[in-house]
């Protein structure tokens, strides 16, 4: 089972026709997934590489029966995008962009979660399900059907990680791409949920790094729910503090925005934390030998 | 983007805030003429620098008269100034900000900041001001209040009310106050601020409210729409300036591994990685997913004239970024500038044996690395021939 999207989720991009939304468009038909519609104002009845677009999230819901949006438009307009797409009834959103403003994700969120929809990301490398469909950036071909779930915050962690379980022969359920800014979608607690329920995840890799509450809480959530072992990482042990979080981040915060106090409080919960990137494979297939 | 001191209290004054009134001097001679300019005998001296921290380090000082405050104006320009927060390279002086004395009854801590727990901004207030507030926030919870106020709104008057009373702000003052907090909030959404912390804000002796300090982070994501705030590079190297024209994420390190990744989280693991065997980082270099063959050129030229450079990492895993464009910005940088130091370079992904096949037939002496681990090891045998 796949958790969130399988090979029956319709895609409509929006920013079909710039050069991001272009190529991982075709990317993702190439890899299987349904890529139904686009969507780029003003150009609303053209076929763009043999998809068809609409000027409007609405319209294109209403003609192909769309039921997610993959977000490639650039930062000014991106949180508009996101919640355009909830209004047009989208219940589950895949936001790529990186770098919009913060204040405009405060209030995206708000608009999304009072209309009871799912987002992932932003700034975040999209969601695959091995075999059925790639949604967003990853590179499909590192994948392989199996039985671990990945969760990450980062890109090209989550490459690392599929990349390893792949050549250890585990392969992933679903590998989920949760992003890295402040103000985002699912957390690691909504994804481990739905891994901790699926029969054909057996085992979990989290992926996190410093700042910001959400390790601690998966770490909570472990200790309380997950029988299935969970390998986790932290990323940015070796980074200077103050160096990009604003110094006073460490009011709301605490001193649990450290590297060292998430892979404590995951340890705690159970999880194997790998000391390196390197490690997070061969635990997890020691933990499921 | 951080501004200074003087760059936050002209948005502040802009909006009708109540700052003291002052001048930023550059040079002794400037003291006099600022004096007469503000109607002012005496005054106080600030060192205009990002650090907190810096009244304990010895910049800011009380003066009276010009001679005076030209003398400290001497000693302070140019002059290092090394906080908690700077560590031992310290932070130079290039102007202070002369101002009016403030004759202080009370001084509260005001800032607000993402809660990222909340995933909305949140007003946090205490009786403590000019503390140390991460302390506070650690030995005394209970002396600091949090509020998250609405977007796109005033605060509810129920927080206005809530503040007052946590605070003990009555009569004029409490009006006085709630204006201000309600200028605060709408310049942190204004201005695209991901920080904006006034310590103190300071009660006078005529019980009016005044901003003494103010720290004014505005979010990178929202430079685009917030022009003319500051100066955007005034606390970046010269590498990390460089490196921004690229469209490169690059950050100053003080280690001798320097190191070329693609992706923040991979990026972070990469200096993780280097620090497992016991070396530092000179740097994080994360050229992103889109970079061309030119920007990644100009990333790894920014790592090979790196002086406190002895070994070079280039840990690559291709996704939307490919391995061959990888291979041939670290070609075209390698033949123009030379390579003096060791460099294992790991690639894997999109494109990964076109890239091998480059630099194989580049005809450079590079290390290659299989995997993570396989790097590390490398990485570490390489420095220790360096320092044989």
């Amino acid at each position: 089972m796949s958790i969130f999207v399988n090979k029956d989720t319709k895609v409509v991009v929006i920013g079909l026709t710039g050069k991001a939304g272009s190529f991982h468009a075709a990317q993702c038909k190439a890899y299987g997934t349904q890529i139904v519609a686009g969507v780029t104002p003003g150009k609303g009845g053209i076929i763009h590489d043999g998809i068809p677009v609409f000027n409007t999230v609405h319209e294109a819901v209403k003609e192909t029966g769309a039921d997610c949006a993959l977000i490639f438009v650039p930062p000014p307009g991106a949180a508009d995008a996101i919640v355009g797409s909830a209004d047009a009834g989208i219940p589950f959103i895949v936001a790529i962009t990186e770098g919009i403003p913060v204040l405009d994700m405060v209030w995206a969120r708000k608009e999304v979660d009072a209309r009871g929809v799912t987002l992932l990301g932003p700034n975040c490398p999209g969601i695959v399900t091995p075999g059925e469909c790639k949604i967003g950036i990853v590179p499909g071909f590192i994948h392989k059907r199996g039985k671990v779930g990945i969760v990450s915050r980062s890109g090209t962690l989550t490459y690392e990680a599929v990349y390893q379980t792949t050549t250890l022969g585990l392969g992933q359920s679903t590998a989920v791409g949760i992003g890295g800014d402040p103000v985002h979608g699912l957390n690691h607690v909504d994804v481990l949920k739905r891994f901790n329920a699926d029969p054909e995840t057996e085992g979990i890799v989290l992926i996190g790094e410093i700042g910001g509450p959400d390790e601690q809480n998966a770490a909570k959530y472990i200790k309380e729910h997950v029988k299935k072992p969970v390998v986790a990482f932290i990323a940015g042990a070796a980074a200077p503090a103050g160096k990009r979080m604003g110094h006073a981040g460490a009011i709301v915060e605490g001193k649990s925005g450290t590297a060292q106090a998430k892979k404590e409080a995951l340890k705690a919960a159970g999880a194997l934390v790998a000391e390196t990137a390197a490690d997070i494979g061969p635990l997890m297939a020691r933990a499921l030998a | 983007m951080k501004l200074l001191e003087h760059e936050a209290k002209a948005v502040l004054r802009k909006c009708g805030m109540a700052v003291p009134t002052g001048k930023v001097v550059r040079s002794p001679d400037e003291v006099g003429p600022a004096l007469t300019e503000l109607g002012l005998t005496e005054g106080v001296l600030k060192a205009q620098v990002f650090t907190g921290g810096r009244g304990k380090a010895g910049g800011v000082k009380l003066f009276s008269g010009a001679a005076e405050g030209a003398e400290i104006v001497k000693k302070l320009i140019g002059a290092t100034l090394v906080t908690h927060q700077t560590g031992p390279a310290g932070e130079k002086v290039g102007s202070l900000l002369l101002e009016s004395k403030t004759a202080i009854a009370r001084e509260i801590y005001c800032s607000i900041l993402l809660d990222r727990e909340a995933n909305a901004p949140v007003l946090v207030l205490s009786a403590e001001g000019g503390m140390e507030i991460e302390e506070i926030a650690e030995t005394q919870p209970e002396k600091i209040l949090k509020m998250h106020p609405p977007v796109g709104h005033d605060l509810w008057s129920f927080q206005v009310l809530r503040a007052c009373n946590f605070l003990s702000i009555a009569g004029d003052t409490a009006k006085e106050f709630a204006t201000v907090l309600n200028q605060l909030w709408k310049v942190y959404q204004q201005y695209d601020a991901s920080l904006l912390e006034i310590n103190p804000l300071v009660i006078d002796k005529d019980g009016h409210v005044v901003l003494l300090d103010c720290k004014f982070i505005v979010d990178d994501n929202a430079e685009y729409r917030q022009k003319g705030l500051g100066d955007a590079d005034a606390d970046k190297t010269a590498a990390e300036i460089e490196s921004a024209k690229y469209g490169l994420s690059y950050v100053s390190l003080d280690g001798t591994v320097g190191c070329m990744v693609n992706g923040a989280g991979l990026a972070m693991a990469t200096l993780d990685l280097i620090a497992s065997v016991g070396l530092m980082p000179a740097n994080f270099l994360d050229v992103g997913g889109s970079a061309n063959e030119e920007a990644v050129t100009k990333a790894f030229e920014i790592v090979l004239t790196d002086d406190k450079v002895q070994v070079i990492l280039v840990n690559i895993f291709g996704g939307i970024m490919k391995c061959d464009i990888i291979a041939q910005g670290v070609i075209n940088a390698a033949r123009k500038l030379g390579v003096k130091v060791p460099i294992v370079v790991r690639l894997q992904g999109t494109n990964v044996e076109q890239g091998k096949k480059l630099l194989a037939e580049s005809g450079l002496a590079l290390i290659t690395a299989d995997g993570l681990d396989d790097a590390a090891k490398k990485v570490a045998e390489a420095a220790k021939g360096v320092n044989a």
